[in-house]
């Protein structure tokens, strides 16, 4: 791929979301739109990985390596992937068994091709795994790399997840992969709000907090080792604070009476509500619970900070100081306030990676005789023109930017219950990513 | 001269036109009303009512006095009718809201006075355990209900948060919680600021009422913990509230 090729797609996301933006600026309700949009998708093709011995734990692996690979790559959303039924009947497992023309010429006419295998030996699995151009024969390989890990389910998966970043990162523009970052949400399926986590897809769902109490708002720290949650303490709502350092909760300020909605800043300071002085107003304290710094002043209710998390100088939150919720952002020492919505109800904004976009969530044209319905919104904020992400499925909230800047996590309605709902940015692509009980609030990791 | 004159015609004649528009506009509000005289409309009765003193004793009388005008039928419930104005001794058993209801050709006019027996004095209580005070409150102390969206409390509800401050300043020594709830619309962490709101607005109420606030505390439960799962408004509306819990 030559330099200009690589320019282009770097800016993809960003530079065709602003141009749809612009394009959409008369605010029609239904639009599809695309963040590879009027760009070529770079055709890729994915060949099941081989067996490189003849160990019988090795099918049970392939299968795992493949269905994670080849999911990875669809959802990163940058690629046009080639289905598998173009696909030549002898698929490569190294480099010697490549027939370029059974792949660079039609039907497969593929671009890039990812091939490889697998092999366990001695409880270990070792996989190769490359990415070749395939339409430049003589000097064709991307990528080249090998992983050995303990032969389990788990470790197999993080090995394809690691393969299919290295290849969004060469052909995404330098943008790292998702593949291997988090997700952390409440579910109440053992009966009582708890905070768990899980992989970018829904696999690995496991429970982090055992408080029997509700706990809610997780919002992992930018460097991914704490988590700050709100939990119902003796009748106060405190901030509580999980460690990956030690796997378990670590001794936070207990500050009584009702703190909500913990968020971080980029380099480690928290923004929340608390009420401490009367009203529910947004203050902003040290990582370590200490120096308070109060940002609003009025009667409120404010809620839910988010900060610009490109550059830290700016915190968007919810405040019903006018009636019903509506969005409104401010420096973070609490100047320039701004309102970004003109009506209904608006709530729980985030900002994204590059710091050019809110999401949130919207009921646009609430009042009597009004259906209205909760919909996840885009907003740019420098010209504050929206478009709507989702449409007409159910009551959608707490939208939350991936690493990436290129899918958003949400909760959503539309199954009947509230579940964990991933898409790109640009609405489409939208995957159901829990099911058991009641899934509410994602967080994705920074990284 | 000539000119002059044009000119001048034209002046007077907008001048007369001027002058019977405004003639007969002033004329006509004065003439058209005064051959059938209306009939003398009937004054609303007004009425009130005090009690003296307002606070009793268990056993002692107190002294209600009203005074009603245009009026032709007055009566209290639990007394009966009553002369337009007037006293009388009463020596209520319980604390007691007195009504008093005036009618007259132009309408009906109430007024009220609340007399509070002490029941401090009184010998049943003695065997008062913290149960029974428990029960009291829990049949006495009523909740607070708020409209969607809002956390202000109500004309409709200021009776009912009268009567909590009554009943808090006859039980001084119990403390409570209020939890500020919401119904399921809307979302979860805009739902718990709201909750903050409402409880504080029914605390800040309480304490306008001389209950003391070092008594209440507060909590958010915002829709997390419903009274009522349907969807409809007549639960939301029960899920809209003000709960009080008794802390001893």
């Amino acid at each position: 791929m030559n330099n200009s090729a690589r320019r282009v797609l770097q800016r993809i996301s960003f530079v065709a979301l602003l141009c749809l933006l612009t394009a959409t600026a008369s605010a029609q309700d239904w639009i599809r739109t695309g963040t590879g949009l009027g760009v070529e998708r770079v055709r890729l093709a994915a060949a099941d990985f081989k067996p490189s011995n003849a160990d019988p734990g090795n099918t049970a692996l392939l299968k795992t390596f493949n269905d994670v690979l080849w999911n990875d790559l669809d959802n990163a959303g940058i690629f046009d992937i080639v289905s598998k039924s173009f696909y030549p009947l002898q698929e490569p497992g190294q480099p010697s068994e490549i027939i370029f023309s059974a792949w660079n010429s039609p039907p497969p006419n593929t671009s890039m091709l990812a091939f490889g295998n697998l092999a366990v030996a001695a409880g270990k699995v070792t996989v190769q795994g490359w990415l070749y151009d395939v339409k430049n024969e003589k000097s064709p390989q991307v990528l080249g790399k090998q992983y050995t890990d303990n032969a389990t389910d788990n470790a197999v998966r993080v090995i394809a997840h690691r393969f299919a970043d290295e290849i969004i990162f060469r052909l995404g523009g330098g943008v790292a992969g998702i593949a291997e970052s988090k997700i952390y949400f409440v579910s109440d399926r053992g009966g009582h709000k708890e905070i768990w986590m899980m992989d970018y897809d829904g696999a690995n769902q496991q429970q982090l907090t055992h408080l029997g109490s509700i706990s809610l708002s997780p919002r992992i720290s930018p460097d991914g080792s704490r988590l700050a949650f709100s939990s119902l303490v003796k009748n106060s709502w405190e901030i509580l604070m999980y460690s990956f350092d030690l796997n378990r909760l670590v001794s936070f300020p207990r500050f009584g009476g009702t703190n909500l909605s913990p968020s971080w800043s980029p380099d480690g300071k928290i923004a929340l509500s608390s009420a401490r002085n009367g009203y529910p107003n947004i203050f902003v304290l040290e990582g370590s619970g200490g120096n308070w710094r109060r940002l609003t002043n009025d009667q409120g209710p404010d809620i839910a900070p988010t900060w610009n998390r490109k550059t830290g100088s700016q915190i968007a939150y919810v405040s019903g100081r006018t009636g019903l919720p509506q969005i409104y952002t401010m420096e973070s020492d609490g100047t320039n306030v701004q309102r970004v919505t003109d009506q209904g109800y608006a709530v729980s904004p985030n900002w994204s990676p590059n710091g050019q976009f809110l999401t949130f969530s919207w009921m646009r044209k609430y009042g009597p005789g009004e259906p209205g319905s909760n919909d996840l919104y885009l907003m740019d904020i420098a010209s504050k023109q929206w478009v709507q992400l989702t449409h007409d499925a159910g009551r959608n909230d707490f939208p939350c930017w991936s690493p990436d800047g290129r899918h958003i996590v949400f909760q959503s309605h539309r199954s009947g219950t509230d579940q964990i709902w991933s898409m790109l940015a640009d609405g489409s692509n939208v995957k159901q990513l829990t099911f058991k009980g009641g899934n509410s609030q994602p967080n994705w990791s920074w990284k | 001269m000539k000119h002059a004159t044009a000119g001048m015609k034209r002046w007077s004649s907008l001048t007369v036109a001027l002058g019977a528009i405004l003639f007969f506009g002033a004329c006509a509000k004065k003439v058209a009303p005064p051959a059938p005289t209306p009939p003398p409309s009937p004054t609303a009765p007004t009425a009130s009512l005090s009690a003296n003193p307002n606070t009793v004793d268990a056993g002692q009388p107190t002294t209600l006095t009203w005074q009603t005008t245009n009026a032709t039928d007055v009566s209290i419930d639990g007394i009966g009718p009553v002369d337009a104005s007037g006293t009388r001794q009463v020596t209520p058993t319980d604390s007691t809201t007195y009504h008093l209801i005036a009618k007259g050709a132009g309408g009906t006019q109430d007024a009220t006075a609340r007399v509070t027996v002490n029941a401090a004095a009184t010998p049943p209580p003695v065997t008062t355990s913290n149960a029974t005070e428990e029960e009291l409150f829990s049949q006495n102390v009523k909740d607070i209900f708020f409209d969607y969206d809002k956390y202000d409390v109500r004309a409709a509800d200021q009776g009912s948060l009268r009567a909590d401050a009554a009943f808090l300043q006859q039980h001084a020594n119990i403390h409570i919680t209020i939890e500020g709830h919401c119904d399921e619309r809307g979302s979860t962490e805009y739902n718990l600021a709201l909750g903050t709101s409402r409880a504080d607005a029914v605390k800040n109420a309480l304490i306008q009422a001389g209950i003391s606030g070092d008594r209440i505390k507060t909590v958010t439960m915002g829709k997390e913990k419903p009274f009522c799962t349907e969807s409809n408004e007549s639960c939301w509306q029960q899920n809209r509230r003000g709960h009080f819990v008794y802390e001893r």
